[in-house]
């Protein structure tokens, strides 16, 4: 597919530029809150696009992707709370225990369909909010604070807000191309053939399940990877960041922002994280604003804010 | 001839009811051997076990020789035995090139390849749009498969039949929906790959059965009632009792 010059490549293009010229306005505006805002919002881009491949591309409805979240974020806390500050170390440990956690999820509820696999996943990723919040060792329900960032080797330093804030940007769009190579290739067609028609695949001959599964741990990798750089960016970890409702945030930064797209989750995490900072800002119950946006959305820009761009786009070279 | 698809004292049962009882015939190599019967006759369920789709309570299958009976849907799909399904049963989302691009990748071995991009494989593509030209859908590619005809979704199945390089096709209802035009159309296709391929054929349409099988099976209530070539069974009293003298009936139930 060659990168066609379309309204709504035109805005990716222009957002992904703004992204990368953020800090330079922030210095130049001395908005420091802007860096930290916008940093957060890329690490859980990075999570919502995660949460894109198995949903949007792969049609597994999971309710737990924020489990990752936590999974990596206290891989981090953990071995810095032990005394192991490396992100040598860190960073593999978070992927690999997501990883895990996703083969051990995934291998159960991907034999189930529909609603069961929606209730097995939020159910797993419960049963993981509470182990957490029991460990007393690790703050319990308190959370754990974390005293010194992932260290790596000089001159990368995570304390350092700019440089983080480009880290997680560089990690993001890894992340976009990764996940943009993996749905076109033979891989991908088999995902999406699984998604729109799961029995057809099977009797053509593929046996889906093993690519889904590997979908599903690749996903929550990705997923906990996110969860690390939270850790990182807070300086602190607790269960909250893997209760259900952040999975719900994650889902609704995924269908905000145009699920089967690439790009899609990153604007649905800029509007969703920005929403909520400006309409908080507002009132105190800025959910009630929040949720008829989001009822109009998926009533009438269904493929979701990528959906309506390409649309307005297709519509003006017509 | 050699025997290809051997079925031996199949049986299933949902619940109280006979959905298959006591089935047995073979298919030599090359033969189009439909399958024929009224409505709840287990026609469909029949062909569900032979692809895998459910599994019998007892009996056997062998196809080429091999025990297939216990075999999950992919492997014998891997075996050369290839299903269309009488609901059409596409990916609808996706071109009608990736429709068809899908079957063949199911043949090219292994699809954990993650990073080059799929839908630039000539080895996928080119094998998928020759199928696609075999059933007259050429000019339709790169349509969403949506977006195609009731007709042309048929065809769209049978292109995808063609191209997982089958030993051996079962059609469910190829005709089913279909105007007269159409069907002419799919007769002459069938016709074409009768020289090429073993068929099975479940098909209301008894115009086209007659005109296009070798050999015809009649199931009534999940049994084998008769068997034999056309001639045969056209005359058969059991048969013309138990299911010709409603083909009037079963027509107009098909394409009202």
């Amino acid at each position: 597919m060659t990168a066609k010059l379309t309204l709504r490549n035109g805005i990716a293009a222009a957002l992904l530029i703004a992204l990368a010229l953020l800090p330079v306005y922030v210095q130049v505006m001395h908005a420091p809150f802007l860096l930290t805002l916008f940093t957060r919002i890329i690490i859980l881009a990075l999570a919502a696009v995660s949460l894109n491949l198995i949903l949007g591309f792969g049609g597994m409805m999971s309710f737990g992707h924020a489990a990752y979240l936590g999974i990596g974020g206290y891989a981090v806390g953990i071995l810095a709370h032990e005394g192991v500050m490396s992100g040598f170390v860190q960073w593999p440990v978070a992927l690999a225990a997501s990883a895990l956690f996703a083969l051990v999820i995934g291998a159960l509820s991907l034999r189930t369909r529909g609603v069961y696999f929606i209730m097995i996943t939020l159910a797993f990723a419960q049963m993981a909010y509470y182990v957490v919040s029991g460990i007393a060792r690790y703050g319990g329900d308190d959370g754990l604070t974390i005293y010194k960032r992932s260290q790596f080797v000089a001159p990368v330093n995570l304390s350092n807000k700019v440089q983080f804030y480009y880290i997680c940007l560089l990690l993001l769009f890894g992340t976009i191309y990764l996940v943009w190579r993996l749905v076109n290739s033979r891989f991908g067609m088999v995902i999406q053939g699984s998604r729109s028609n799961d029995t057809r695949m099977r009797a053509i001959g593929f046996p889906t399940y093993r690519y889904k599964l590997t979908c599903f741990v690749i996903a929550g990798t990705l997923c906990g990877l996110s969860g690390a750089l939270l850790a990182n960016h807070t300086d602190f970890i607790s269960p909250s960041v893997m209760y259900w409702t952040r999975s719900g945030d994650l889902i609704i930064m995924v269908v905000l922002g145009g699920m089967g797209s690439v790009v899609g989750p990153v604007f649905g995490a800029i509007a969703l994280l920005v929403l909520e900072e400006v309409l908080s800002g507002i009132t105190e119950y800025w959910q009630i604003i929040l949720g008829p946006m989001l009822l109009l959305v998926v009533l009438f820009a269904r493929g979701g804010i990528d959906g309506l761009l390409t649309r307005i786009g297709g519509k003006e070279q017509a | 001839m050699t025997t290809l698809l051997q079925v031996e004292n199949l049986a299933k049962r949902f619940g109280g009811i006979v959905a298959t009882d006591d089935v047995t015939f073979n298919i030599p190599e090359g033969e189009l051997h439909a399958v024929i019967g009224p409505n709840g006759a287990g026609k469909t369920t029949l062909i569900a076990q032979l692809s895998g789709q459910t599994m019998p309570d007892s009996g056997r299958i062998r196809f080429g020789g091999t025990d297939i009976t216990g075999l999950p849907m992919y492997r014998r799909s891997a075996l050369g035995l290839a299903r269309s399904f009488q609901i059409t049963s596409l990916f609808l989302d996706l071109s009608v090139l990736d429709n068809v691009a899908l079957a063949v990748q199911a043949h090219a071995g292994h699809s954990f390849h993650f990073w080059r991009d799929a839908r630039k494989q000539p080895e996928l593509r080119d094998p998928a749009r020759a199928a696609l030209v075999r059933a007259g859908l050429a000019d339709r590619a790169d349509r969403p498969a949506a977006a195609l005809s009731h007709g042309e979704h048929r065809q769209l199945e049978l292109a995808m039949a063609l191209a997982s390089q089958p030993r051996m096709l079962l059609l469910d209802e190829p005709m089913a929906g279909l105007g007269p035009e159409e069907s002419a159309r799919m007769v002459e296709m069938l016709r074409e790959l009768k020289q090429q391929y073993t068929i099975l054929l479940v098909e209301h349409d008894m115009e086209a059965v007659f005109a296009l099988a070798d050999r015809i099976t009649v199931l009534v209530y999940g049994r084998v009632v008769a068997s034999g070539n056309p001639d045969g069974i056209r005359n058969n009293a059991q048969v013309r009792e138990a299911y010709l003298g409603e083909a009037d009936k079963e027509e107009g139930a098909v394409h009202g």
